[in-house]
């Protein structure tokens, strides 16, 4: 027995809104934390890159985390035990959300 | 009638609608705690609003797996009247009873106002004694409201009439197509995310308690042998509220 970190992601399936995502992406990231209302200048609602990182940020999804701990014989059957469980019990909605799971080995 | 008001940890508008079920309409009324079973002779159960398991994880997805949920799933299936309420529409849709899910609002934010539904089914159990196209002013309270289902699930609903209600404004959340409340296959279930309980009394509703009185009274009037000690307000059309508030008051 080897023991995991198992690191589950839910988020939103393709299509449906994330308005949380949106606005962080809208009104902070594009914005870069000027005021529109102080008259510096409007920004545009399409992606431009970003003066503080130099890259280009068009999209930012919103997503539900859980980091489990999971004792499990190697990764793989980490990551299938894990996600049964997920499918059984619901931990993610499949009607409305996608679901990622990853497992990194924890350090002693 | 007997009905069974299921209440999970974190539940708590299972008092209102107790009050509204036995003092306003005269039904027996009990509390089902989610861990007991529904108690035999139940006519018809109510998931009321809430916040159940405090909404962790989703809303409803904890109490989805409560072990009263396995006693709802068989009576809705054998047809017995369910009325889930916000978080009880959470916890129909989080455990397959009802087709859909229900997303945080497209505000982002808890919403606690006044809305206009609009009756497109005057057929459920809860519903008989309205009309389609009918008005109901009903406040809405909640933060995981926005219904949502696919497009060939919406199709579906739409063709089979399962939709039951929606809002006036169909903006008002992010609904898909405005969809308030939906209903099961065999139209027994119903889930709503505005609140009935808060709007069937005269004392309550500023704008007018009769519409949402309606879905009480169909219940009342869907079964036969149901024994309501108010049973005259089902006919009791025509008359003013106040001159039914004292009628209820009186008995």
């Amino acid at each position: 027995m080897q023991r995991f970190t198992v690191t589950v992601v839910i988020e939103n399936k393709p299509g449906l809104s994330d308005p949380e995502g949106e606005t962080i992406l809208r009104d902070l990231v594009l914005k870069e934390g000027r005021d529109e209302s102080s008259g510096d200048g409007a920004h545009d609602n399409g992606s431009r890159e970003n003066k503080n990182s130099g890259c280009r940020i068009s999209e930012i999804k919103t997503a539900k985390m859980l980091r489990m701990t999971v004792d499990s014989q190697d990764a793989e059957s980490a990551v299938r035990d894990v996600r049964r469980v997920c499918d059984a019990l619901h931990l993610y909605n499949p009607i409305v959300s996608s679901v990622d799971i990853t497992a990194e080995p924890r350090p002693e | 009638m007997k009905v069974g008001i299921v209440v999970f940890p974190g539940s708590n508008c299972d008092r209102d609608m107790h009050h509204v079920l036995r003092d306003v309409f005269g039904f027996d009324v009990q509390y089902v705690w989610h861990t007991k079973p529904v108690p035999a002779g139940t006519d018809a159960v109510v998931l009321p609003g809430g916040f159940s398991y405090g909404d962790r994880l989703r809303a409803g997805a904890i109490a989805a797996h409560s072990p009263v949920m396995s006693d709802v799933r068989r009576l809705a299936s054998e047809g017995t009247p369910v009325l889930g309420v916000c978080n009880g529409f959470q916890v129909l849709t989080e455990s397959g009873i009802l087709p859909g899910a229900l997303l945080v609002n497209e505000s982002l934010g808890f919403m606690c106002q006044w809305t206009d539904l609009v009756v497109e089914n005057a057929s459920t159990p809860f519903t008989s004694m309205m009309h389609a196209g009918q008005r109901v002013p009903i406040p809405i309270a909640n933060g995981e409201g926005r219904y949502y289902a696919d497009e060939d699930t919406a199709r579906d609903l739409q063709r089979s009439g399962r939709v039951v209600f929606r809002y006036a404004d169909g903006r008002v959340n992010g609904s898909v197509d405005g969809i308030a409340g939906i209903c099961n296959d065999g139209g027994n279930v119903v889930g709503m995310m505005p609140h009935p309980e808060r709007a069937a009394e005269y004392e309550t509703n500023p704008v007018d308690c009769g519409p949402a009185r309606m879905i009480f009274e169909s219940l009342a009037s869907c079964m036969p042998a149901q024994q309501v000690s108010h049973a005259g307000y089902a006919g009791a059309a025509g008359r003013g509220i106040e001159e039914k508030e004292e009628e209820a008051r009186s008995q």
